[in-house]
């Protein structure tokens, strides 16, 4: 294209005007060169929210509008027309922009001129397009493997910067075992593949690693920070919650490599699964990992949009990279999201039935066997009679008991108060109290199932009329005195498929109170002649009330007919809900306009053909988990203010693969990156890489990564032979010091766990979130309040105390010195054995030196201080004692920390 | 500071400095105090702003250091602070209806009775600030503090109202007020950790432990707990049998590897980790020296109340005053149990208020004395609060009269007082209505409390923010604003 004032160069010759335009004219890429100008200098006064002088550069449309002074901040075609142009360019410096800071450079203003000249048209943050299956490179090298070699060497070039050597074999065993299954090899493992030198060996090694049970213990760390996993609630007196169920599915998950679409499904919309199976049901408390606040006074309808709007702000967080928490209480400032677009998010999350209680309803129970064995009777005779979806509803039921019409569902109600504060959530009826429910869908129910609990001794009737509160009655109840909350069945005798239901209750006693939390409409249950119905009707009704062994909190959703409305919240408040809004995904991600019905639409959409993000977004916190950091470095931000990726077409390629080639599994993508050369480079690292990379960025280099804080603990615990291999349970409390947990209102203690279960894998450990286990915590891991995409490594005295100190990791050094205390051989000999077992390899002779002297150093100390070598260790044993300084401190080396 | 920038300054200190235990031949049993706690400022920023990405201070501090007294559970500003003669008139008469439509509570329900405060007041010092008789101590110091009257705040919860004072928001997860000033300031004692929290009154604070968390900020900025009983710090003392000398031979050995690793691997994080382990074995001797309060002359000690081997208020004053003392950034105190609302003798106005006032009367007082005496006052900011105030009304819990004088958890106002670091002395700020209900002149939210001490730090708190989940944060969130007039 030839812009028009171009041809006053006719004169020129062709040769110099085609040189010239073509120099001039190139068209400019807003995302590679205008973008980065804005953002750096524009958007913080010119963005979605704040806009200064009523120009804004995050919506094209607001940015070519008209300005608080009447002027057009950007014509498109016409620069000398554009205020942006004549304000960044000015010569009053008050008037310049950016205001009270450095002009733009030359380059840069001439960049918008031409961009304005050429239409000023916008284009969309690279997250958004489409990923193009980008050219491997061809490079002419002998270096790379692959494509992810191809791709990044091509970087490194561009950098100037060559490829380091290979690591040497020990270095890489020990990494690629850390990296796939968390724990280091043993001597043993080590020596098995040094052995075998087969082209492939490398390979079965890793084939071995992602097959092992270890790996679904070690990935699920990332992930279980991701869903901010924790067994207590949270907030004041922060009480448990039994939900270790989900942490052991997602173990299992990631072990049998569940396609990471399904993983996304089953987690946020599980139990809307046609014909939901258990472990999919399990696998909705993901959102419930929110937190649960029972401190006394408490509004229940508060903390239950807390977390909502937590569910919200995760789920654009995991799988979209995308900060929408920004438009929680205002249009995003930087990515064109608007306000209201948060609410339609929220709407799809706002139709649960949990509500912020401490019982933690609803709640998948399991049973003891006892109890197991009666459902299975009861399933198989339905299994019978009826339908496998008629199995899979009943068992539900039994389960789940719900969908439960709560009291915000009812329609009117007279002579009750409703409490809603922390743990006292229900209806207290008193004499003569009234309950409406409109609309309630009785076509295939003949029971409606009372949840209430009565104190007292007096009793009470409940009378349930239909259509109004002098129509006929269909059912009645009477009230006695219960043991906490039951389930009561009233038989219901209507023929009416939707009616409006009176509840009234009424009692002889004037002082007549009882506390009710809701009703369950009871479905007919098939096969109503055979002899064994009632008898199975019975079964279900004890069941319903029976106590069950495992209980974890579930997402379930509530009724249509008793859906909650969700309305935007005016700046994020509340207490001030304006206009009424239904289930969508911003625009900005959504041009088709895709219509969403729920959570399962939602779900299925994330991992769907047309979302470019999540392919993105989850390889890169793959990468991120091996490498240190990822290809986008700011793995929880794609956004504009995120950082740019460094290999985007690499990224690409790993997210087109991920999510096609290799239908979504988790293991083709970690087998293909440590299978990669990039991968397999020594962490050594040369002066001129140091200068020229200092940040390692072009991965000209392996990175030195420190151990997270389960790691640590779990290498300290292998290789002195402590660790047990017991999967899944409960969490587990190891050795903690007294007086840790010293919560408010609650007396639940710390008991250390015996056996086995005080030397399981991080991953076990119990976590309560006021009182994180300490030493998790000095090592930077999460205390899980909120999802958190990236750890932050840091390097604190606190936390070299930990691994000298604490008894955990001395015991580990005492039972290593006593395994190598029975070694033949002097000292020397022991101290490289000790060391063989902590790295897997041969020690230097310098550093076989300085360990030797400290062993000799503590005997000679130790025999002039006998008494304090007994201390130690309990017993006379002199060189044990020496022996455990020793391995104390080995334990302590930075190459220990640390993978190599 | 990011972990390649403090490898980097560790890679400048190696090549400038001989290491430090390998000038230690001889066992550093004997080394006082008072030779590690120099003037080392390796944490301190500013030394070289080319390690500092935050540009703080942004401007000359009056303050170097804060001692925060969080008094959990929130005590009453009607029985201490807020002199209402209007509401003793009005005792015992039903609350009108005014005062609770569209009001939302946490157990007042139906209509309360009024309820007169429990305390007489008078008039002290040349200020003629009305305090309290259940703080006879206190009254003597009115001179040396200001007293903020018109607090609010916007949670009626005991966790989200401490979450939103320390962390400036009510939920869980943000970095607390301490881990932001340590972010940004560093602490002056690199053998100590630049913010240290005390808990008294026998439970730690509603919030747990985030109330001192790092939130998204790097873990090394959270609050280290100093434990009564046991490690002062946890895992500062070496194994039972391990003495010093021997842990010193096994740091030299480490360290001689690690250098030994830096050699072949050439990364400069090694560096640190060698610092990392020196700075260790410095905070051993430093913690147990500076928790030790047995060496303070007696006469401070009754100053205090302090009684050696009590998890006290008392003692933790005295620590707080050492702790400052040695460059400590932040030190926070809690001290719990101030929650009255009348159903137990524990918690009544006339008793159990009365006690904890007792708890912390002196020592408050001593601590101000006492840093004003060393001259430790006009740079310490001291800060008194709970985390809301009490309603004006007698708590119903439940629609029923309690069986003793207790009130309700109140947003609306609240009394704390400032001392020192560039506060005024002997004022009074902001008034509330004639009961106590509202403030009506001068209010000052939780976010401008905030804004202001980080003023007198010497920071911006619109422009101290740190990146996470893609979003600058702030302390103050989107609000506050500094409080002038409180200010020297």
């Amino acid at each position: 294209m030839i812009n028009t004032h171009n041809f006053t160069y006719l004169g020129f010759s062709i040769f110099i005007l085609l040189a010239f335009t073509s120099c001039k004219q190139e068209k400019i890429d807003f995302n590679a060169q205008v973008r980065p100008i804005l953002n750096k200098n524009c958007i913080s006064c010119h963005g979605g929210v704040k806009q200064s002088g009523g120009f804004g550069l995050v919506f094209r449309e607001n940015a070519l509008g008209e300005t608080a002074n009447g002027k057009i901040g950007i014509f498109p075609g016409s620069p000398e027309k554009s205020e942006m142009i004549s304000r960044v360019t000015h010569k009053n410096t008050e008037m310049r922009m950016p205001l009270e800071r450095d002009p733009l450079s030359k380059e840069e203003i001439n960049i918008l001129t031409q961009w304005i000249e050429q239409g000023a048209e916008w284009e969309e943050h690279w997250a958004y397009l489409e990923p193009e299956k980008a050219e491997i490179p061809d490079l002419e090298s002998a270096w790379g493997n692959g494509e992810i070699d191809a791709f990044v060497y091509k970087q490194m070039q561009a950098q100037g910067l060559s490829p380091n050597v290979e690591a040497d074999s020990y270095d890489l065993v020990r990494r690629v075992y850390l990296d796939l299954i968390g724990l280091p090899p043993t001597t043993p493992q080590i020596e098995r593949f040094l052995k075998d030198t087969s082209e492939k060996g490398y390979e079965k090694l890793v084939d071995s690693l992602l097959a092992s049970p270890k790996y679904g213990e070690h990935w699920a760390s990332m992930w279980l920070d991701l869903a901010r996993y924790a067994d207590s609630k949270g907030y004041e007196a922060d009480r448990g919650r039994e939900i270790w169920k989900y942490r052991d599915w997602v173990i299992k998950a990631l072990n049998e490599d569940m396609p990471f679409d399904q993983f996304t499904i089953e987690q946020l919309a599980g139990d809307l699964l046609p014909n939901p199976t258990k472990d999919q049901i399990i696998a909705t408390a993901f959102h419930r990992n929110t937190l649960n606040n029972g401190e006394g006074g408490t509004d229940n309808e508060e903390y239950r949009i807390s977390a909502v709007i937590d569910r919200v702000n995760t789920t654009w967080e995991i799988w979209q990279s995308t900060t929408m928490s920004c438009v929680q209480c205002h249009s995003h400032p930087y990515d064109p999201i608007k306000h209201e677009e948060y609410y339609t998010s929220f709407a799809f999350f706002n139709n649960t039935s949990d509500w912020d209680v401490p019982s933690e309803h609803p709640i998948y129970r399991e049973f003891d066997d006892i109890d197991q064995k009666e459902l299975e009777h009861v399933k198989k005779w339905v299994a019978s009679v009826a339908s496998k979806e008629e199995v899979n509803k009943w068992e539900r039921f039994v389960h789940v008991q719900e969908p439960k019409i709560r009291p915000e569902d009812f329609d009117e109600v007279s002579n009750t108060v409703h409490y809603n504060r922390a743990g006292q959530d229900y209806m207290v009826i008193s004499n003569n109290a009234m309950i409406k429910l409109k609309n309630v869908p009785l076509k295939n129910v003949d029971r409606i199932y009372l949840n209430y609990n009565q104190h007292g001794k007096p009793k009470g009737r409940l009378v349930i009329k239909a259509d109004s509160i002098n129509g006929s009655v269909i059912g009645n109840l009477l009230l006695n005195k219960t043991q906490g909350f039951n389930n009561v069945p009233i038989k219901i005798n209507t023929n009416s498929e939707l009616a409006d239901l009176y509840f009234v209750f009424e009692s002889q006693n004037e002082d007549y109170k009882c506390f009710i939390d809701g009703f369950l409409l009871g479905e007919k249950l098939p096969a109503e002649d055979h002899k064994y119905h009632t008898e199975i009707y019975n079964k279900i009704d004890k069941l319903l009330n029976t106590r069950a062994k495992y209980t974890t909190p579930i997402m379930v959703e509530k009724s249509k007919d008793f859906s909650r409305v969700t309305k935007v919240f005016d700046r994020g408040n509340w207490l001030v809900p304006t206009d009424t809004v239904t289930t969508s995904v911003p625009k900005l991600l959504n041009p088709n306009n895709k219509q969403f019905k729920n959570r399962l639409d939602l779900a299925e959409w994330l991992v769907g053909d047309n979302n470019y993000l999540t392919g993105r977004v989850i390889a890169n916190r793959f990468w991120a988990k091996l490498f240190g950091k990822g290809i986008v470095m700011t793995s929880e931000d794609f956004g504009t203010l995120g950082d740019k990726p460094t290999h985007p077409e690499l990224l690409d390629w790993l997210a087109l693969n991920f999510s096609n080639e290799w239908g979504w599994s988790v293991k083709k993508l970690l087998k293909t990156i440590v299978l990669s050369d990039t991968y397999k480079q020594s962490s050594v690292i040369s002066k001129e890489a140091k200068d020229k990379d200092p940040y390692n960025q072009w991965l000209a280099r392996s990175p030195r990564v420190r151990l997270s804080a389960e790691q640590i603990r779990d290498q300290a615990l292998v290789v002195s032979g402590l660790l047990s291999d017991k999967m899944y349970g409960p969490s587990v409390m190891p050795h903690q010091p007294d007086g840790v947990w010293t919560v408010v209102y609650n007396n639940d203690q710390w008991i250390t766990s015996e056996g086995e279960d005080a030397y399981r894998r991080g991953l076990y450990t119990y976590l309560r979130r006021s009182s994180p286990y300490p030493s998790f915590i000095s090592f930077d891991a999460s205390e899980r309040e909120t999802c958190l995409s990236r750890r932050i490594n840091t390097n604190t005295p606190l936390q070299a105390l930990i691994t000298l100190n604490d008894p955990v990791y001395f015991e580990a050094a005492m039972n290593l010195a006593q395994q190598v205390d029975i070694i033949e051989g002097g000292k020397k000999e022991k101290v490289n054995a000790a060391y063989k077992k902590v790295m897997g390899k041969k020690i230097s002779k310098e550093k076989s030196d300085i360990l030797t002297h400290l062993l000799d150093d503590t005997e000679a100390y130790y025999s002039e201080h006998k008494d304090e070598a007994f201390e130690l260790i309990q017993s006379d044993d002199l060189e044990l004692a020496s022996l455990t300084v020793m391995v104390n401190t080995m334990m302590n080396m930075d190459e220990f920390l640390v993978k190599n | 500071m990011d972990l390649y920038n403090e490898s980097q300054k560790r890679k400048l200190e190696f090549t400038t400095r001989r290491h430090f235990l390998k000038q230690c031949t001889t066992g550093l049993g004997g080394i006082a105090l008072s030779s590690l706690m120099g003037p080392q400022q390796l944490f301190a920023t500013n030394t070289n702003p080319s390690f500092d990405p935050k540009n703080v201070p942004h401007f000359l501090p009056k303050a170097k250091r804060v001692i925060y007294l969080h008094m959990a559970g929130a005590p009453s500003q009607l029985e201490l602070f807020d002199y209402k003669p209007e509401l003793k008139k009005l005792h015992d008469l039903d609350c009108p209806k005014s005062l609770l439509e569209g009001k939302r509570f946490a157990f007042i329900q139906g209509t309360p009775k009024m309820l007169g405060p429990q305390f007489d007041f008078k008039q002290y010092g040349q200020s003629g600030t009305y305090i309290s008789d259940a703080l006879p101590h206190f009254s003597q110091i009115v001179d040396d503090v200001a007293i903020v009257k018109s607090m609010h705040t916007d949670e009626f919860n005991h966790a989200p109202a401490q979450l939103l004072l320390q962390t400036g928001s009510a939920r869980s997860g943000r970095p607390s007020m301490g881990a932001w000033v340590t972010y940004g300031l560093g602490s002056e004692n690199e053998n100590l950790p630049g913010y240290m929290v005390l808990v008294s009154g026998g439970k730690n604070p509603s919030a747990g432990k985030n109330a001192w968390g790092s939130g998204f900020l790097p873990s090394e900025y959270q609050g280290v707990q100093c434990r009564n009983s046991g490690d002062p710090i946890l895992y500062v003392s070496n194994p039972n049998g391990m003495s010093r000398d021997i842990r010193r031979k096994s740091l030299k050995a480490i360290n001689d590897i690690n250098e030994s690793q830096y050699k072949e691997f050439n990364d400069d994080e090694t560096l640190s980790r060698i610092a990392q382990y020196e700075m260790a074995f410095k905070m051993q001797i430093s913690v147990p020296e500076v928790m030790d309060v047995s060496k303070e002359p007696d006469y401070i000690k009754d100053m205090y109340g302090a009684k050696h081997g009590e998890a006290s208020f008392a003692n933790n004053c005295l620590l707080a005053r050492r702790l400052v003392e040695q460059g400590v950034r932040f030190v926070q105190l809690y001290h719990w149990g101030w929650d009255m609302h009348g159903d137990s003798k524990a918690t009544s106005l006339d008793q159990g208020l009365k006690t904890k006032s007792e708890e912390v009367d002196q020592p408050m007082t001593a601590l101000v004395k006492d840093l004003k005496q060393r001259g430790l006052l006009d740079d310490t900011l001291i800060v008194w609060g709970g985390e809301f105030g009490r309603t004006p009304m007698r708590e119903n819990r439940g629609g029923v009269v309690m069986p003793y004088y207790g009130r309700d958890h109140h947003t609306e106002a609240y009394t704390i007082w400032m001392a020192g670091g560039g506060i005024k002395g002997g004022i009074s700020y902001g008034e509330t209505d004639e009961i106590g209900y509202y403030g009506i002149k001068d209010k000052v939210h939780i976010h401008d409390l905030q804004a202001t001490i980080l003023n007198q730090l010497g920071i911006n708190h619109e422009k101290f923010t740190y990146n996470f989940q893609g979003r600058d944060f702030r302390l103050t969130d989107v609000h506050g604003r500094v409080i002038k007039d409180l200010i020297v």
